[in-house]
């Protein structure tokens, strides 16, 4: 009863297990956290200040505070990123892994081979780009602000994509647990006096939980019925936001909900604020900017984990339920448990992605979450392509940037009369764009479903090393 | 053997059918509605045997399988598995009593590679085994390691066929149910498959209940076999004995593949 030699196997395979090796990682963040803090000693903790003929040490202990965990973060990051990378090397192209089929590479690996990092690379730079086109922060705070509401429903579409795309459950009401992330905040930071930073997992856990709630009694249902299902839950959600008024204020909504800070420092002229801080000029913009890199992080933190999760057990799993529930019960999956995980999992970054909207708009109302807004980000996830993270990217730059450029292209106005405002036309843009789906890519613009894992060449199991007999 | 997880010794089970059988149904009745697909039917699988069911299209024979999964549930009677009843156990937990199935119409995961089904089969034992297991299904069906890339739902049927069939292997099972394993599949490839189905049950062990349309070889390889008719077993024996019967000659073999 002796195994087989195993051969080539178990390095292809590895892809089902964790390859990063996280203590080494740790340790090491923990290294350069540690450098980081020796450094900060002489050069960031005290600041010199002259007034008059004295020379004043003003001590910034709270800045290296910031700092270590910042550096101990990216640093952590870095290791994460090249163990995905030498992984990647690792394994060769997806055409090699079949001797048989050799196909052309498709058009997700064509756009993900050049697409992704260009995207990112897009995604980072955007206010730095903006700033030299625009030649100033003040000129820029619109476009900066299109591409906060770009990534938000970016971060929205792939949260609701494990739901609708990955685990296949037709969820018509997720702007519920945007709302539910929205007042969480709003809540407990008007409240208690929280600071974003604890009630943002905070935010996202509540979603969660109540995306438990809702789908416990609702996941029996199945496609058409339970898109009704929790149609209905998404405006109960905002009844009930409407009508406790001593909650939630009701229509009125809640107003000056605190505004993000730095890491506990604020935006502001003040001498402690964050131009002060870091030797800047007050600009409101300042502000702005982090914001658009706050929901950036946040949307690729939703990205990464869904990336991830794909790879693991439960990921598949929700793929195998989308294609076939009675085949993955007689596979031993719990088909209750797994549309719970990906219904709380969708729910808690529709959570992240409601505090994020709180704290930018400062001010939140039930309005703000209504049916049209699940709607929107629906069609997004739809027009992607069903399970694609690039295709929801793109479909979100189109939906919700295609309008606002519409209204910047100022011969349309010489075309259609002064007054005209693309904006108005939304809906019926959006429809048009459906129809042209529909049209020329009925399954989304990525329709194509790229593996979770990924094989090593031909020789993945050679044949000619496994014994006769088979063992 | 390494592989199947098994590992029973050789025995001739005919011979010792005074054991509790590994699995055995009693009594099982089973609706569709208001509609009785199954009415009372009473069966023995013991551990080591390939016992077949054989029968006319809309005899019942997949309910019986689906029913001993727990989908459809049976309305009455018992089914008990390894000294365990479980007609009321969930068919996630029924699964994860190492009892596997290909279903009929196969059910592989159409968008998913021929690999990430094998990865869902593996799903219940946590990977334990995965890349022996995946080597040893390999082996077995060379065609499905030319393709462990390709999507599942463009296979040709007979190697959805054969995917179905190392998917439910790959959990080790001590019981595996086959549902018309040979369905669509040319000829060859039907003996092959049932080659493979006789070298799971002598070189691991693996007690196989079969359903087949393809009665001759069914119950050629069969250690026993039941005879389904609307939804009553009305006969049963060694697969020898049925072979050998003229009722059952006369209704499933003439004019068959022989
Ligand atoms: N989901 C269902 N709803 C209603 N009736 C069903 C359902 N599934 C099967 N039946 C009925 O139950 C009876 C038995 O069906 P079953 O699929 O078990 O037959 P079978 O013996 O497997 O036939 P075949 O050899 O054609 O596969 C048939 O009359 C069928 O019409
Ligand atoms: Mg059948």
């Amino acid at each position: 009863m002796n195994a087989p030699s195993i051969t080539t196997t178990s390095s292809d395979v590895s892809a089902t297990r964790g390859r990063i090796d996280w203590a080494a990682a740790l340790k090491d963040s923990a290294k350069a956290a540690l450098v980081m803090f020796g450094l900060s000693i002489p050069l960031l903790a005290y600041r010199t200040d002259q007034s008059g003929a004295d020379l004043l040490l003003d001590p910034r202990w709270d800045l290296v505070a910031i700092l270590c965990p910042i550096i101990f973060a990216l640093r952590l990051a870095i290791h994460a990123f090249t163990a995905t990378r030498a992984y990647r090397k690792a394994v060769p192209s997806p055409r090699q892994a079949t001797e048989v089929v050799h196909a052309e590479p498709s058009a997700f690996q064509k756009v993900s081979r050049f697409g992704i990092p260009f995207f990112l690379g897009v995604a980072l730079a955007f206010p730095f780009i903006v700033y030299v086109v625009q030649g100033g922060l003040n000129e820029s705070r619109y476009w900066i602000d299109l591409g906060i509401l770009i990534l938000t429903y970016v971060m929205l579409g792939w949260g609701l994509n494990i739901v609708v795309g990955l685990a296949g459950l037709l969820d018509l009401g997720y702007v519920a647990f945007y709302a539910v992330g929205a007042y969480s905040y709003a809540l407990l930071s008007t409240t208690f006096g929280w600071s974003f930073w604890i009630c943002l997992p905070l935010a996202g856990i509540l979603a969660a939980f109540w995306g438990i709630i809702l789908g416990f009694p609702v996941l029996r249902l199945r496609g058409d019925y339970l898109a009704i299902v929790t149609l209905a839950f998404g405006e109960i959600i905002r009844l009930v936001l409407i009508n406790w008024v001593e909650l939630t204020n009701g229509g009125a909504g809640i107003a000056s909900i605190p505004r993000a800070t730095f890491f506990g420092i604020p935006f502001n002229s003040d001498e402690d604020g964050f131009a002060a801080l870091f030797g800047l000029e007050y600009s409101p913009m300042h502000r702005i900017v982090f914001l658009y890199y706050l929901i950036l992080i946040l949307a690729l933190l939703t990205n990464f984990v869904t990336m991830r999760l794909r790879r693991l057990p439960v990921g598949r799993a929700w793929e195998a339920l989308r294609e076939d529930e009675i085949a993955c019960r007689s596979l031993g999956i719990n088909t209750r448990n797994t549309k719970l995980t990906a219904f709380s999992i969708g729910a808690m970054f529709g959570g992240f992605a409601g505090s994020f909207f709180a704290v930018r708009q400062g001010f939140i109302s039930p309005e703000s979450f209504n049916f049209l807004e699940s709607a929107i980000i629906l069609a997004i996830v739809v027009m992607g392509g069903m399970g694609s993270q690039i295709g929801v990217a793109i479909a979100a730059i189109v939906l919700v940037g295609g309008p606002e450029i519409l209204r910047n292209l100022t011969f349309l106005q010489a075309v259609f009369g002064e007054g005209f405002d693309p904006n108005e036309y939304r809906l019926l843009l959006f429809g048009a764009g459906m129809v042209a789906m529909m049209v020329w890519r009925p399954r989304g613009l990525i329709s194509e479903r790229q593996p979770s894992v990924i094989l090593k060449e031909r020789k993945a199991i050679s044949g000619s090393l496994v014994k006769e007999g088979h063992g | 053997m390494s592989t199947a997880g098994a590992n029973i010794a050789m025995q001739s089970p005919i011979a010792e059918t005074a054991r509790q059988p590994l699995l055995s149904v009693r009594g099982v009745k089973t609706y569709y509605g208001n509609i009785i697909a199954l009415k009372g039917v009473d069966m023995d699988v013991h551990e080591g045997e390939i016992v077949t069911l054989i029968g006319a299209n809309g005899a019942g024979k997949s309910t019986l399988m689906m029913t001993i999964f727990g989908n459809p549930r049976a309305r009455e009677g018992t089914i008990t598995y390894a000294g365990k009843d479980i007609t009321q156990v969930p068919t996630h937990e029924i699964a994860q009593m190492s009892i596997a199935q290909s279903p009929e119409g196969r059910r592989i995961f159409p968008r998913m590679t021929v690999f990430e089904n094998l990865q869902m089969g593996a799903s219940i034992n946590n990977f334990a085994h995965f890349d022996e297991d995946l080597e040893r299904v390999c082996t077995l069906f060379p065609r499905l390691k030319e393709r462990l890339q390709q999507r599942g739902g463009t296979l040709s049927g007979g190697e959805q066929q054969m995917l179905a069939i190392a998917r439910a292997l790959m959990s080790r099972p001590k019981l595996l149910l086959l549902d018309e394993p040979s369905l669509g599949l040319a000829p060859l490839i039907v003996k092959q498959i049932f080659d493979i189905i006789k070298e799971l049950n002598e070189k691991d062990g693996m007690t196989i209940f079969l359903v087949e349309q393809n009665a001759y070889h069914a119950l050629k390889l069969a250690h026993r076999g039941y005879v389904m008719v609307t939804g009553n077993i009305t006969m049963s024996g060694t697969g020898k004995e049925l072979l050998a019967d003229p009722q059952v000659r006369a209704a499933y073999l003439e004019g068959g593949h022989h």
